[in-house]
């Protein structure tokens, strides 16, 4: 039986996730340079956030009408945080040694976990995400989870709409100028504090959008999940050279598409049998970004940011 | 009449380095007034600080009758004063369109702008010819004067230019040198910042001569070009 489009279409979806979340590293590295690691958690902020709401639906709501005010809160939820953490931690150290808020965004990243484990009700382990009920959908050969429509139209428009904003509005453009130029961004007038804050804004939005697909492919959403996840679309991020949008995207499409095929077909290679199967998956994931930083450090579509002048 | 640009006993320092010592000097409405002086002057430095890139240690500026200390770099544009760095700065994955666009980011009059980016096409044919082409691409000449015409699309009432002829070619520096006088003509009030001595004298109504933070030499454009120590120091003669 031939099962490499059912993988490949696993692959894509797994992928689009993690490209959804990459969005937030990208553009709030492509625009100060910091890698927010906290960024994880703003994305497990808001998986919670949408099931806040969710529990506090009557009985019997349809999760289709619920949907929309799930992602509502989950948005709101993560762009708080992410603005938050911007306005608290992360601008009193703007200028000061990288290490800085590097170690400030680890330390927050552990904080917000914590938080969740603390404070939110029955959070120290996983809490059960609502799920589409019903039979799988048949797309030609390939066949896909009910929930993961969702994903499958969230990450396109959420694409299309970055990418109109970026390249065809004023803010968008003056986003462009000041992760280009900083400095000579304020001397055309622009904000850039502003700036920063739309980026790390835009990023947690996508994060929230990108938990809810997590909790409807996975049903649960727990404290822990940022963490492997905010790995991966770190990964995604550099894939596609980090700075760049669509390059996140694709990164985080080319590792979900990796990973798939790797936990599908690397333990069929002989002498491999013992590497294959979903235990294997992150090892394979960052032996991808080791070669990829080996043999092209500035990503797939990286020499956007190298010819930073 | 009250200065366009009035600088009292401005002071700036990196950390503990006192790069600005207190230096005064004023620029009137439709003059051009050049800063001469070595590598390291402080030329550069007194010019970020006026766009408010760098904050002052200490003295007063004041533009157009109010004071400019401390405020961001972003609401000294929309006062009227326009910088054109030096290494010129521009956005280089954006167009030469876009990069003009940025340069009037903050005006409201979209017809306006069209007409000023076709006025800067105009002035700068060449600029007009390769409008879609990513400003990175540029030759050295062509992204001066990108960073010329993305001066003045802020319409701004002090131009300030940092070092518009480093790196060119001496007929692009002509060219160069060419157009502030055009402007000059037209009535822009320039603060200019040169190293080519000889062509920012010869059009400055005003110059000051800097010196390690300080200015040691001010006069007409045509008594310092006239200056005997200005002449042996900045004008390679002896
Ligand atoms: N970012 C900085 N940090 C520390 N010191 C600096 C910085 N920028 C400039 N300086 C120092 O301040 C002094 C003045 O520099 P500035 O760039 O203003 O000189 P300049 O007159 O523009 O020189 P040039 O003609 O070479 O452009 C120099 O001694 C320089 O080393
Ligand atoms: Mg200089």
């Amino acid at each position: 039986m031939n099962d490499l489009p059912q993988q490949l279409a696993n692959g894509l979806l797994l992928g689009a996730l993690y490209g959804l979340i990459a969005i937030g590293y990208t553009m709030v590295y492509g625009i100060v340079q910091l890698l927010n690691f906290a960024h994880g958690e703003i994305f497990m902020i808001g998986g919670f956030g949408a099931l806040t709401m969710w529990l506090w639906m009557p009985d019997g709501t349809n999760l289709a009408v619920a949907l929309p005010l799930m992602i509502l809160m989950a948005v709101a939820c993560s762009v708080l945080v992410a603005v938050g953490a911007e306005r608290f931690a992360y601008r009193p150290l703007r200028g000061a040694p990288r290490l800085a808020p590097l170690i400030t965004a680890i330390g927050l990243s552990i904080a917000l976990q914590q938080a969740i484990w603390a404070w939110y009700p029955d959070a120290t382990k996983a809490r059960p995400f609502p799920e589409f009920t019903g039979s799988r959908i048949e797309l030609g050969s390939v066949s896909i989870q009910r929930g993961d429509l969702y994903l499958l139209i969230a990450a396109p428009v959420c694409m299309i709409a970055l990418g109109f904003f970026v390249s065809k509005t004023r803010s968008g453009r003056a986003m462009q100028a000041t992760s280009q130029d900083p400095d000579t961004a304020k001397l055309m007038g622009i904000n850039t504090d502003r700036i920063i804050v739309m980026a790390f804004a835009i990023g947690g939005a996508f994060a929230a959008i990108a938990a809810i697909a997590h909790g409807l492919r996975y049903g649960n959403v727990d404290f822990r999940m940022g963490f492997i996840a905010g790995l991966k679309a770190f990964t995604a991020a550099v894939l596609g050279g980090i700075g760049n949008i669509y390059g996140a995207m694709i990164g985080g499409i080319v590792l979900g598409v990796a990973e798939a095929m790797a936990t599908a077909y690397v333990g069929n290679i002989p002498g491999m049998e013992q590497f294959g199967g979903g235990s294997w998956k992150d090892v394979w994931a960052f032996v991808l970004l080791i070669l990829v930083l080996l043999l092209r450090p500035q990503g797939l579509l990286g020499e956007r940011v190298s010819d930073r002048a | 009449m009250t200065a366009l640009l009035q600088v009292e006993d401005l002071k700036v320092a990196y950390g503990k380095i006192e790069a600005v010592k207190g230096i005064s000097f004023t620029v009137q409405q439709g003059e051009v007034v050049t800063l001469i002086g070595t590598n390291g002057a402080g030329k550069t430095t007194t010019l970020r600080t006026l766009s408010g890139l760098l904050k002052p240690a200490g003295g007063k500026i004041f533009f157009d009758g109010t004071p400019l200390n401390g405020i961001g770099a972003h609401k000294v544009v929309a006062m009227g004063l326009a910088h054109s760095p030096e290494g010129r700065r521009l956005f280089p994955r954006l167009t030469i369109t876009e990069n003009l666009q940025l340069g009037a980011f903050l005006r409201k009059d979209p017809d306006g702008v069209q007409q000023d980016i076709n006025m800067c096409y105009d002035l700068f044919p060449i600029l007009g010819e390769r409008r879609k082409q990513a400003a990175g691409t540029l030759s050295g000449g062509e992204q001066q004067m990108l960073a010329m015409g993305r001066a003045l699309m802020s319409r701004p009432k002090l131009l300030m230019l940092d070092e518009p002829s480093m790196g060119l070619s001496p007929i692009m520096m002509q060219k160069i040198m060419e157009t502030i006088r055009e402007l000059k003509a037209q009535g822009t009030t320039i603060l200019l910042v040169e190293q080519n001595a000889q062509a920012a004298l010869s059009i400055a109504n005003h110059g000051h001569v800097m010196e390690v933070g300080k200015i040691v030499l001010s006069g007409t454009g045509e008594e310092l070009l006239h200056d005997e120590s200005v002449r042996k120091a900045y004008l390679g003669e002896d």
